[in-house]
């Protein structure tokens, strides 16, 4: 049975318009993916080093273990927004002779080859050699090297678990943010001391192997609640006969002075708030606005000037970036209705081009506040806003008409998680780091305000020149057309 | 009103649709006929610019469909559920697409109030969202909208399949209107033979792309459409 999963997976993967159109793509991921082991495997072999050049007078195999707790945190965050349950699809199957808990030990076990699980191995295993090298007993690091990866386990399966949650939730990514800052919480205020409770944890168990029990139980654990959360949902009537949401019909007349974009605002406006795709991305508006407290609180930060370039261009733009990037696949699934229908290109474009700036102004407005750690960010966040207005829409814009991926935005059925996978993200490199590294490098050769006018000279240009722009661009959505229709109305 | 020209559309080496020329005159209500693989939505698709055509080109009323955009304000169309937006209520896919037509809500309203009948009311007022309507009443909106701003042409692909029966006969007396009342040219494809003959003056019958038959619908033309399927039929099974 495996077999023909298998089969159908490798078929479903590279038969998808995706793959075959993108392999420019594909290679940017294999060759991310390789930086990543070697900055993991570099960091397996100095970490021994390192440890004992900061820490002296410890022991660095206990110093390691303290550091355990963040590791986990770590992990769990950027496992929850780029890792994703495996998708199969499941409803021509239910109808086989195939036993349902096939299908779902299928799936989660696939989970556990994800590449999220191999790489922390390119840095733990080179580091117990070091450690075993440097005189440590070879039997209590094997058995300390099993319980991390047992560790790893858990954290792939406790992922999920969440993710499951937040696919409940209205709010998608308020249960991994409970769970890691009350986790973070706990260890902060010193309530319960996480740090060396997990710390201990692992030594205990490499003292004792008998304590491995544990982790096995908590990680079976985990597995059987997956697996019971998953086969209930493994019924078509929970796919077929999803609740019918009760329609919240809001006043949106106000859209009335933007003109004949008028009809395309509501649209989206629906858009973004009746789907649940959608929806976390007004409580991305949120992030955006305290994303700066991240970095503002350190003065190390605070002296890098170039740095609230970035935080600006970045907290600004959050909505820009997450909503636009899916620019024009969010009406995938009526595509062909637009394009039969008698609208205007330039309008629909535009439509979403305003909802952007608006996005961008809310943001610069309610980042004001930052103005608390120097009125130097103040300017920089306006000089980024000004950027992001004036270039990184049209840039945004002009990159969704390379989109061929379809988003189901309906689509409620079981196993579905689909959502922002890696690929989406290095989009936002190049809106973020040109503009960052254009102010760097003016920042050093002719210091902070020739820098600010740089950013805010680009923003204006794009805002002065935004008519020939979108005409441009309208051009090339209008080459694309065709290819368009045709991958949107495609299954994969 | 329509004219096709030399038009064919070939993938990878196989042409799926081929029609030397085809005239459909103003206020026709026509029917295209054929088996799966006939062509029929291939050329629905190329009459509505969804797909490019290897060679030649539609003109609708003097206006070559791939090259300009102007057919699309005399123009509408239901071709599958891909035509609705699944996140809006029935009554606000309607009116956007009444703005998109330059139809105010007030035109719209006394537009869907003529299909209370049609609609059997599992449509209006029910705050149901697209997505949560069955396949039979998505259909029913689908088609309404098509009617949205009075359209000199309305394309409909397949309109018959999904509808209950008191449904599809709602919907033949709607389609027989609008050709015979209002001047509207109806393009309508099918499989079901007795459907089209009762609604359309004209039937074409496509055959892996090409046109085969052109009938003129009178009392005798379902005899010779099921006489032709039948035939075809029993031939491919001699052919085995």
């Amino acid at each position: 049975m495996i077999k023909h999963f298998l089969n159908l997976e490798w078929k479903q993967y590279f038969r998808s318009s995706y793959w075959q159109k993108n392999i420019a793509i594909n290679i940017l991921m294999v060759f991310f993916a390789l930086y990543f082991v070697a900055m993991f495997l570099g960091l397996g072999f100095g970490l021994l080093f390192i440890l004992k050049e900061m820490y002296p007078e410890q022991d660095p195999f206990v110093v390691a273990n303290g550091f355990l707790f963040y590791w986990i945190i770590g992990d769990l965050l950027m496992r929850f927004f780029l890792q994703k349950l495996p998708v199969m699809s499941v409803k021509p199957l239910l109808t086989l002779p195939i036993k349902r808990s096939t299908v779902v030990n299928y799936v989660l076990g696939k989970s556990a080859l994800s590449f999220f699980n191999f790489l922390p191995l390119f840095a733990i295993i080179p580091f117990s050699i070091m450690l075993i090298g440097d005189g440590y007993a070879v039997s209590e690091i094997i058995t300390w090297l099993f319980a991390l990866i047992i560790t790893v386990l858990i954290i792939n399966f406790l992922n999920f678990i969440i993710e499951a949650f937040s696919a409940e939730s209205e709010l998608s990514f308020l249960p991994i943010i409970v769970v890691v800052s009350v986790l973070f919480g706990l260890n902060y205020f010193e309530i319960v001391p996480m740090t060396s409770l997990i710390g201990s944890g692992f030594l205990a168990i490499a003292n004792h192997p008998i304590f491995i029990l544990i982790p096995i139980a908590v990680l079976i654990g985990c597995y059987v609640f997956n697996y019971k959360t998953l086969i209930k949902k493994l019924y078509l009537d929970s796919s077929l006969k999803s609740k019918v949401a009760e329609v919240n019909a809001s006043d949106l007349s106000w859209t009335e002075r933007f003109g004949d974009i008028a009809p395309f605002m509501k649209l989206d406006l629906k858009l973004i708030w009746r789907n649940k795709r959608t929806k976390s991305m007004t409580f991305l508006l949120l992030i955006g606005v305290l994303y700066g407290l991240f970095f503002y609180p350190q003065p190390m930060y605070r002296e890098m000037t170039f740095m609230s370039a970035f935080i600006g261009i970045f907290s600004t733009g959050f909505f820009l970036i997450n909503f636009g990037q899916f620019i024009p696949a969010w009406d995938s699934g009526y595509y062909k209705l637009l394009m039969s229908q008698n609208i205007k290109y330039e309008q629909y474009l535009r439509s979403k081009f305003i909802l952007m700036v608006i996005s961008v102004v809310l943001l610069f407005v309610l980042g004001i506040p930052y103005v608390y750690f120097g009125y130097k960010i103040l300017i920089a966040h306006f000089a980024a806003a000004i950027y992001n207005i004036g270039v990184n829409t049209h840039v945004i814009l002009w990159g969704g008409s390379f989109n061929r991926k379809k988003i189901e935005l309906d689509k409620k059925a079981a196993f579905n998680y689909q959502g922002t996978g890696a690929v989406q993200w290095l989009i936002g490199i190049p809106l973020m780091l040109v503009p960052m590294g254009l102010f760097g490098l003016v920042n050093w050769l002719a210091g902070f305000a020739a820098a600010i006018a740089l950013l805010i000279v680009l923003g204006v240009l794009g805002i002065v020149f935004h008519k020939k722009l979108m005409k441009g661009i309208t051009k090339k959505y209008g080459d694309s057309k065709y290819k368009m229709i045709d991958a949107f109305s495609q299954d994969n | 009103m329509i004219y096709t020209k030399d038009l064919s559309k070939t993938y990878n080496g196989t042409t799926v649709l081929n029609i030397e020329e085809l005239t459909i005159p103003k206020g026709q209500s026509f029917g295209l006929v054929g088996n799966n693989g006939a062509g029929k939505t291939t050329y629905f698709s190329l009459l509505l610019d969804l797909i490019k055509p290897t060679t030649g080109n539609i003109t609708s009323n003097n206006v070559v469909v791939d090259e300009s955009e102007d057919w699309k304000p005399f123009t509408s169309s239901f071709i599958d559920e891909s035509f609705l937006i699944g996140y809006l209520t029935p009554e606000e896919y309607f009116y956007f697409i009444g703005e998109l037509r330059g139809q105010n809500k007030a035109d719209v309203d006394t537009l869907t109030a003529k299909f209370e009948d049609f609609f059997n009311g599992e449509i209006i007022g029910k705050k149901k969202y697209l997505r949560d309507l069955s396949k039979g009443n998505q259909k029913k909106a689908g088609i309404v909208a098509a009617l949205i701003g009075q359209p000199e042409v309305i394309i409909l692909d397949e309109p018959f399949a999904n509808l209950d029966p008191t449904t599809q006969i709602r919907l033949k007396q709607i389609i027989k209107d609008l050709a015979e009342k209002q001047g509207v040219t109806v393009l309508v494809s099918s499989h079901d033979l007795t459907h089209v003959t009762d609604v359309c003056e004209r039937i074409v019958v496509l055959e892996k792309g090409n046109v085969i038959k052109d009938l003129e619908t009178n009392p005798a033309t379902l005899k010779e459409l099921e006489a032709h399927f039948a035939g075809r039929a029993v031939v491919s099974q001699e052919e085995e």
